[in-house]
């Protein structure tokens, strides 16, 4: 069948699980005082339609930060701006001073719902689609299937369509990044993703091989002619886009002072809410929390976080192929975290979107011979877990997710460890986590599997 | 096949499980389990606490006294009459699963009928066969699923009935297909519209057991056996069902129930059917007539009939149409058909030809039909589509119409997306499988059925967009409406009139091109 007809079913067939899952429950629904980030957003549109620029990031008698405070870079807040302007255009209300704290009403829910999709549809489905068509190998059908997983990933729609959130606004930026780059247009994939870094700060994790990567090209082309006109060309559109976003906050130093101190709380601690790290599962052995004090926890963290993708970026200095990108990129793996869905109510979704997606990509990647055991250089995998056949392996994560989500679910957690179950849920996806870290480790150190991905060199 | 049924499986459980909102067929259907359950047979059709009274045949009551006793689990406060319009998350819960466990019956159905469809030689890849391309039309049609799983009503479980018998005369098992059929009869009386086919059908090809030379009915091969056993299965299945209210010298009682010709000619809105067309000709005469003065307005009657509540209503310039008149209509139209299978059997397919018949017949000619009534047609003319050329261009057309005449079953915003959405994903893929299966041998629309169908386009956005935001929302609420039925019914009508045309054309004529 024509391609246009299949990605376009792809495309409609992921609207229609996204606008399914909108319809459910959203962060904080109902429940006051704090509710959650659904009112998070919609008190940025508040306090960006009504206050002055230079306000919105401050504590002021009209923006109390400890109420869902601005803590995301400034494109974010435009965004929230626009957005603003058309929810005044159909009901004031929503974004009254003041007044419209905890602003509840299913046409509300309709519109924020209906923002997401939007952002959606302009920025992170066409990346996604243009990025599958034209950057993965493959055949037509192969490449609809990427397509199809692309836009079916759970985590993304139940993050962003059922807790509710704007992930897909950066992400789709950081994408367009990654095509850009794999299309040879540099200077487009730099202005693409410093976007995506403005739009949320959490996309730095992709900042270190977008950096070494680029920088590695540079150096590769010669320091001394196009590889100077490249690092300048690409230095300058990265100052100009930051420029541009920060303008408003850059005629008053104090200001963007601010503004850095909201999106990098250094304050808080390091992890929040059971969050799947090393940290989290770590503190089940030591208490970390107790025994180090909180700048020296900030200082080993980033040198831990450093340490660890130091190997992925060297090899990516010494050899910038976009293959090798796309790998080290694979490091900001989103992992999901139940009890936070639990939390939204979301959790027949989560039941459901996780099977089908699971279902899915089995079933279509492996009935189209994706995962052939050499291109996935599983052999080296298995010397190092050599106690566990690779069949095995996958069915065993798989069910001791299956697992936990039903125990989770099902069973309550004995008194004296209330918070077993979130624990041993982040304990799991870190372990997940850590696996497919070395695996991929191995991979890009090992040969590149075959001459198709040659091609792709520069 | 079996990627397909988990593929549906995991579409209903999408469907059910991101849905929360429910309709009034929700809460039909839980006062149905409500009486089953808590009150005793002899209740069953005189119970009239709610205004959904049970009005469909006893074997759905049983079915439905079936599942009350799974639904104890899940809620037992859902089964108590007194608690109207009640919809904790459980039964909500309840409710739907039970469409997806029924569904199972339609996949079931789906599957047999994949089996019957004559896959061509030659080696097409899995996703061209004509097999493949009929489960995905049957499994995610459109309808079907909106009404199904996002309204809410047991057509995935009913149609599994009808197709499941479809299959079985297809594969010349008739005494099982006859059986299927009386169930499914017992379980929803509306497919009384399509027994005329099987009655004819099964006497002729079935009860005859030879034909002569020239195809016309040898009366000495008659066998009395075989007649014998079609009624005898035909009369157990009836007696299950009609048993005990005979018994108990109800049976008026539950005919009333079941067929009550109080409600109006037209349903609030307006089944695409020539009535459509007959009450837009009605009011636009007596429009005009005012307007040219050759009316009293105040002779005319009241404008109930746009006015969203299903009541009886009299026509302003046109003859008044009674249930008489629209049986007749339905009958005459049938006629020829029914004649046809009859004087020239062509087989099974000849049957599902005229069961398709039968029941758009009934469809535009029916009292008080129902736009969800399409689907009865739809789904069977899937079978053909897929076999044959001219039929999958009928097919495209009608079914694109007889969908797009859902939408205002689904009228509130949340659901616009979704009902885009699903309806442009089932579109696009008939279109392109069905293409693609007929590959190179010139388009199957013709050029006025293309412009027809990029109408709806413009129809679609009329209604759903432009129209809501327009000044004229607050005086003529029910325009949208009216715009659907009445250029719904068109397609709906000349899809009607070329299936006649395919039936009657005497076999070997090559077609128009």
């Amino acid at each position: 069948m024509q391609t246009w007809s299949l990605v376009s079913m792809c495309v409609l067939l992921g609207i229609v699980v996204r606008w399914g899952v909108s319809l459910n429950s959203y962060s904080g629904a109902g429940k006051p005082p704090m509710f959650g980030d659904y009112e998070a957003q919609r008190h940025w549109q508040e306090v960006t339609y009504n206050l002055p620029l230079q306000e919105w990031y401050s504590n002021t008698t009209e923006n109390d930060l400890n109420y869902w405070g601005l803590d995301y870079p400034p494109l974010t807040a435009y965004h929230s701006l626009v957005c603003a302007y058309v929810a005044k255009t159909i009901n004031p209300e929503w974004v009254d001073l003041h007044k419209s704290r905890g602003y509840e009403s299913p046409a509300h829910k309709l519109f924020m719902r209906a923002t997401v999709l939007v952002a959606d549809l302009l920025i992170y489905i066409p990346a996604v689609v243009l990025y599958c068509l034209y950057l993965t190998d493959g055949s037509t059908k192969k490449k609809v299937c990427t397509v199809f997983c692309f836009l079916l990933y759970p985590g993304l729609i139940l993050i962003d369509y059922g807790h509710f959130q704007y992930n897909g606004v950066s992400l789709g930026f950081a994408l367009w990044g990654v095509l850009a780059l794999g299309l040879g247009w540099d200077a487009l994939g730099s202005l693409a993703f410093c976007l995506a870094l403005n739009y949320k700060q959490m996309e730095l994790y992709h900042a270190l091989p977008f950096f070494c990567y680029l920088l590695g090209k540079s150096v590769k082309l010669g320091l001394m002619g196009r590889g100077l006109f490249l690092l300048v060309r690409i230095a300058s559109t990265v100052l100009v886009t930051f420029a541009l976003c920060w303008l408003p906050f850059l005629s008053d130093p104090g200001d963007a002072m601010q503004v850095v101190r909201r999106i990098f709380p250094v304050a808080r601690g390091l992890f929040e809410d059971k969050v799947a790290n090393a940290w989290c599962s770590l503190n089940i052995l030591i208490k970390i929390r107790s025994i180090l004090s909180s700048d020296s926890q900030i200082y080993i963290s980033f040198a831990c976080t450093l340490l660890a993708v130091l190997p992925s970026c060297v090899r990516l200095l010494m050899k910038p192929t976009f293959w090798q990108f796309k790998l080290a990129l694979v490091r900001g793996i989103q992992l999901i975290i139940l009890p936070l869905f639990l939390k939204d109510g979301l959790l027949v979704p989560y039941a459901v979107t996780s099977l089908a997606f699971l279902f899915f990509s089995i079933y279509l990647l492996s009935a189209l011979e994706h995962c052939s055991e050499e291109e996935l250089r599983l052999g080296a995998f298995h010397k190092l877990l050599f106690c566990l056949p690779k069949l095995d392996l996958f069915y065993i994560s798989v069910s001791a997710m299956a697992g936990l989500s039903v125990v989770t679910v099902a069973l309550v957690p004995p008194t004296h460890l209330p918070d077993l179950f979130p624990v041993l849920v982040s304990s799991t996806a870190f372990l997940h986590f850590l696996g497919t870290f070395i695996y991929f480790n191995i991979v890009q150190f090992s040969e590149p599997p075959s001459r198709k991905s040659q091609k792709k060199n520069d | 096949f079996q990627n397909n049924i988990t593929n549906r499986k995991v579409t209903s459980f999408y469907t059910k499980a991101l849905r929360k909102i429910h309709s009034t067929d929700f809460e039909v259907h839980r006062n149905w389990l409500a009486i089953t359950h808590s009150l005793p047979v002899s209740r069953w059709y005189h119970e009239n606490t709610s205004e959904w009274t049970l009005d469909y045949p006893p074997l759905f009551a049983w079915f439905e006294l079936g599942l009350s006793h799974a639904a104890r689990h899940f809620d037992p406060d859902m089964l108590l009459v007194e608690n109207l319009n009640y919809a904790s998350p459980s039964t909500v819960l309840f409710q739907r699963l039970s469409v997806i466990f029924t569904d199972l019956l339609f996949i079931y159905a789906a599957r047999e009928c994949c089996r019957c469809v004559q896959d061509q030689k030659g080696s097409r890849d899995v996703l061209n066969r004509p097999s493949f391309v009929l489960a995905v039309l049957l499994l995610w049609n459109f309808g079907l699923l909106i009404v199904d799983h996002i309204h809410f009503q047991y057509n995935g479980f009913l149609f599994g009935f009808l197709l499941l018998s479809v299959a079985k005369h297809l594969q010349r098992q008739h005494l099982q297909g006859a059986l299927l059929f009386s169930v499914l009869l017992n379980l929803k009386h509306i497919y009384l519209y399509v027994a005329p086919a099987y009655g004819v059908y099964l006497l002729r090809s079935y009860c005859f057991t030879q034909d002569n030379k020239d195809g016309s009915v040898s009366w000495s091969s008659f066998s009395p056996l075989r007649l014998l056993a079609l009624g005898g299965i035909v009369a157990s299945v009836c007696a299950l069902s009609f048993g005990p209210f005979i018994a108990m010298g109800q049976l008026p009682q539950v005919l009333s129930r079941l067929f009550p010709f109080k409600r109006g000619l037209c349903h609030a809105y307006w089944a695409p059917n020539i009535w459509a067309l007959y009450n837009t000709l009605d009011k636009i005469l007596a429009t005009l007539g005012v307007r040219l003065k050759l009316l009293q307005e105040a002779g005319l009657p009241r404008a109930s009939m746009t006015g969203g509540l299903v009541q009886e209503f009299q026509h302003s310039v046109l003859p008044s149409v009674t249930p008489s008149i629209t049986l007749v209509c339905t009958l005459l139209s049938i006629l020829p058909a029914v004649a046809s299978i009859w004087f020239r059997p062509r087989g099974a397919r000849g049957f599902l030809r005229c069961l398709l018949l039968c029941a758009l017949g009934s469809f535009v000619f029916g009292w008080h039909v129902h736009e969800k009534a399409i689907l009865i047609a739809i789904l069977p003319l899937s079978i053909l589509a897929v076999e044959n050329r001219e039929d999958a261009g009928i097919f495209l057309v009608l079914t694109t119409t007889g969908h797009y005449s859902l939408f205002p079953l689904l009228f509130t915003p949340a659901e616009l997306p979704i009902k885009v959405s699903l309806m442009l994903l089932f579109t696009i893929y008939s279109f392109t499988a069905l293409r693609k299966l007929y590959s190179g041998r010139g388009s199957l629309l013709r050029p006025l059925e293309s412009v027809y169908l990029l109408g709806l386009v413009g129809v679609a956005f009329a209604c759903e967009v432009a129209f809501p935001l327009s000044p004229w929302q607050q005086k003529l609420p029910f325009l949208p409406l009216l715009a659907t039925s009445v250029y719904c019914s068109l397609g709906v009508c000349y899809s009607f009139l070329r299936l006649y045309a395919s039936l009657l054309r005497p076999p070997g004529k090559p077609k128009q091109p």
